[in-house]
């Protein structure tokens, strides 16, 4: 068994046993909140690491699904129902959303998703008629799959996790599959993937309806965690904290989103409680992200694993007698 | 009728506070080819310092809109030189420090200002207001019309009149053949970023009397300045003028008119320019 | 001392490995003609020479001095100048804006006065007619003028002309190699790259020949004519 295949069955072990080791129903659900946000943050990663496209208006997306499934639920609907109508709801926003914001790339890209979202979360606020502008809608219960009482924390939880995992191998296969490689053309080599008849604007829309998906099914159980939703979910802050989930783990990996979820959840709701400004926290954070370990916290640190171990082993050594390479040679 | 002349005035100067917030995002987009996402907490920023300079140390208050002004220019300078400058080899990292900063300045000012609203008095000079034509004008209004006029007519002297805004012109047209021809290109960039920093805040005490200034100021302008930016065109002066103004109609007829549409109205403008037109208006380059 | 010696260039464009080892040296009052197929490197020893484009093996030196890697605003400061492919004209300046933002105040040449405004519209009087015109208007050849005006503008030792010729009508392509042949004489080292051979070999003083990213040939002209060395096989041109 390799070390990589060793580490994930000790993480599954972990994460499965999270209502054991982790005390108290608060810590339960913040573990909860971790894995909703991972859902999120792998959507955003699709288009921002294996895309190469950064969206600002992501919440827009996470608030729409969530906003459907609450007033679906609201208007009498069934949870079966309601999940249904919210995926769809969601799917379609994406649908439209992309078709608009892929008439540019870059920086282009980065405006039209943040006037995306900022239409959805004005839409939320003002069309009181429809989403109870900014007193938000509530849900009442939690769905009851297989006669598991959702209510529990720790059986939220588990139900969280199984999605999660879902979530989790559908972006795997994704990623390892021929689209997921061409993708990543798409990202490193656009014209040469159009010179060798790769229709690059499909796949890129492809990628974002699965990012739409992931983020829609993040949305909706975001609702059901906290049983309401209202207009700040959507905010521009909200998009920002996204990517920042998504740039200080590590684009472009898998665990670089929950890792980066995991740090923005636990500063929000673990270091609030000892620092009052924690939003400032988070800044400087990534900014110091940015500066310092742009690829992220995860390939950051397997760098700097990589570099101690060197370090601490001595070098093997040289075979024959041959010069270095010459100069020019990288 | 009287309503809509009431709209049609505190639009216009609603314009003029939109184009002291977005001349210096469309310059330092133009030149930069960065989205300056600290410039809503800029705005937000000279709002607050400007409050404290007038409302707590008594200064007059021409004195604190220009100290808040240098204020905000300096914490510009600050993250252009330590920070900007450092990642000038990529434009997304750039925005994305910016993205970081501007949480950093939103948190800043509600440890030092509280969460409560602001509400900046009119200075006294400026106070009460006049009636002609059958309407009533609010001398304030008219004075942050005046002064976004002047404002816009010493940017364009700059701009246009210069041997410093010709520099910048030529950096915003070509800047890998602007540091061919000996323009120090990262010298241009500071300065084009502390000037667009000091209208920003500039903008945020003079709309102070008018916007308050409160928390969520900065979230609320930035998408505002984006809009006009992409109306506009990036880089032109003639842009941001003529797209400060539509947007203040639009925001305010907007609200008015299609109050559950609001935001829709006002953002489908710009993304119909970003789908069908990416260099705007005015502009000279696509985004 | 040579007035600007490249040095044993390794270029890349991303992974694309475009300049091998080139090297060759310009001499001082001298014009050298860089020749070569399309694609064969001749722009991109310009824009590295230029500070363009970095690097990833060799040394530029400017009259002495190791100027590798640095930034193209340093090299115009010392003298060099580029007159690029296309042109590259401030669109939306004016032609005296153009003008004006290259300036560079020196002690002038030693053999004539500086350039300045006066003197540069005063070389090319069709620029001085159209001075308040916005460059993006003018013809080709009118912007070719400008391009090459801006250039002077920063009183370079080092002249880097990329193909001035391309696009324009003969009669202008006469008088564009009149203004290079003046500037030679006034004792301005030159670098011209053209694909037209036959109008490099009337003014060049030494020849270099790219092929596919290597220098195929390096020598003087006098002794290329001399020594009736047909350099059709390397320049592909009947």
């Amino acid at each position: 068994m390799t070390a990589t295949r060793a580490a994930l069955v000790v993480a599954l072990a972990a994460l499965a046993a999270v209502p054991w080791w982790v005390q108290g129903d608060y810590y339960i659900s913040v573990a909860s909140q971790i894995l909703i946000y991972a859902i999120f943050a792998l959507g955003v990663d699709v288009l921002i690491g294996y895309a190469g496209l950064v969206s600002l208006g992501h919440a827009g997306l996470f608030g729409l699904a969530g906003y459907a499934a609450a007033v679906a639920l609201a208007g009498g609907s069934g949870h079966f129902g309601a999940v249904a109508l919210a995926l769809a709801v969601a799917l379609l926003g994406t649908a439209v959303f992309a078709a608009l914001s892929l008439r540019a790339t870059g920086i282009g890209f980065i405006m039209i998703t943040l006037a995306l979202g900022q239409i959805l979360w004005g839409l939320a606020y003002r069309w009181v008629s429809l989403t109870n502008g900014d007193n938000g809608v509530g849900v009442a219960t939690r769905p009851m799959p297989f006669g598991l009482d959702l209510e529990v924390a720790s059986h939220f939880y588990f139900a969280t996790l199984a999605v999660f995992l879902l979530a989790l191998s559908g972006a795997w296969v994704f990623v390892h599959s021929p689209f997921g490689a061409s993708l990543k053309g798409t990202r490193d080599q656009p014209r040469r993937m159009t010179a060798l008849g790769y229709n690059v604007w499909l796949i890129r829309y492809f990628a974002c309806l699965f990012s739409g998906l992931l983020t829609a099914v993040a949305g909706i159980l975001f609702v059901y965690y906290t049983k309401f939703i209202s207009p700040p979910t959507l905010v521009l802050t909200s998009s920002a904290e996204a990517v920042l989930m998504v740039i200080s783990g590590g684009s472009g990996t898998l665990l670089g989103p929950i890792v980066g979820a995991a740090l923005v959840v636990i500063v929000k709701n673990v270091a609030s409680a000892y620092i009052e400004r924690w939003n400032m926290l988070l800044g400087a954070i990534f900014v110091a992200i940015v500066v310092f370990m742009p690829e992220g916290l995860v390939p950051g640190s397997v760098r700097l694993a990589q570099w101690a171990l060197k370090a601490i082993r001595p070098p093997p050594a040289p075979a024959g007698g041959s010069p270095p390479g010459r100069a020019g040679v990288p | 009728m009287s309503l809509w002349g009431i709209l049609a005035i505190n639009s216009v100067a609603f314009g003029g506070l939109l184009f002291l917030l977005s001349a210096g995002f469309s310059l330092i987009f133009g030149l930069m080819r960065i989205p300056n996402l600290t410039h809503g907490s800029m705005f937000m920023l000279g709002g607050y310092v400007g409050a404290s300079l007038y409302m707590t140390w008594h200064l007059p208050f021409w004195l604190a809109a220009l100290g808040s002004a240098a204020v905000v220019a300096a914490f510009g300078g600050v993250i252009e030189r330590l920070l900007l400058r450092r990642l000038s080899g990529s434009i997304l990292a750039q925005v994305l420090v910016t993205l970081g900063i501007s949480f950093i300045v939103a948190d800043f000012c509600l440890l030092t200002w509280t969460g409560d609203p602001i509400s900046v008095t009119t200075p006294p000079a400026l106070a009460g207001g006049v009636r002609a034509f059958g309407l009533f004008f609010t001398i304030y209004r008219i004075a942050i019309i005046l002064v976004a006029c002047a404002v816009a007519a010493l940017l364009w002297v700059l701009l246009d009149k210069t041997r410093l805004g010709a520099m910048i012109r030529a950096g915003v047209d070509d800047p890998e053949m602007a540091r061919v021809v000996g323009i120090r290109v990262s010298r241009l960039f500071t300065i084009v970023f502390c000037l667009g920093a000091a209208l920003a805040g500039f903008g945020g005490i003079m709309g102070a009397p008018v916007l308050t200034v409160y928390p969520g100021l900065d979230t609320d302008m930035l998408p505002l300045a984006l809009v006009i930016v992409i109306l506009g065109g990036a880089g032109s002066l003639l842009g941001s003028l003529v797209g400060s103004f539509l947007i203040g109609f639009v925001y305010n007829f907007g609200q008015a008119m299609f109050p559950e549409l609001a935001y829709f109205v006002l953002f489908l403008p710009m993304v119909l320019v970003l789908a069908l037109r990416p260099q705007g208006l005015f502009g000279r380059h696509a985004s | 001392m040579s007035a600007l010696d490249i040095a044993g260039i390794d270029a890349f464009y991303g992974d694309s490995h475009v300049l091998y080892g080139v090297s060759f040296a310009l001499g001082e009052a001298r014009l050298l003609g860089l020749l070569g197929r399309n694609g064969a490197g001749k722009s991109t020893c310009m824009n590295v020479a230029m500070g363009m484009l970095r690097p990833r093996g060799g040394k530029v030196t400017l009259f002495g001095e190791d100027v590798t890697g640095k930034p193209p605003e340093d090299l115009a400061a010392r003298g060099l100048a580029l007159v690029p492919q296309g042109r590259r004209i401030f669109r939306s300046l004016t032609v005296a804006e153009n003008l004006i933002v290259a300036a560079r105040r020196t002690q002038g040449n030693g053999a004539h006065a500086p350039w300045d405004l006066a003197t540069v519209t005063s070389m090319f009087p069709r620029l001085k007619e159209r001075s308040r015109q916005i460059a993006g208007y003018l013809s080709g050849g009118e912007q070719q003028m400008l391009a090459i005006g801006r250039a002077l503008m920063s009183n370079p030792r080092v002249l880097l002309m990329d193909e001035p010729s391309e696009g324009l009508a003969p009669q202008i392509v006469a008088e564009v190699m009149a203004t290079i042949r003046r500037l030679k004489e006034q004792g301005l080292s030159i670098i011209l790259v053209e694909q037209n051979a036959k109008l490099v070999f009337d003014i060049a003083d030494d020849i270099v020949i790219l092929n596919s990213g290597r220098v195929a040939v390096s020598d003087t002209k006098d002794n290329l004519v001399k020594q009736g060395v047909d350099l059709h096989q390397h320049l592909g041109i009947y």
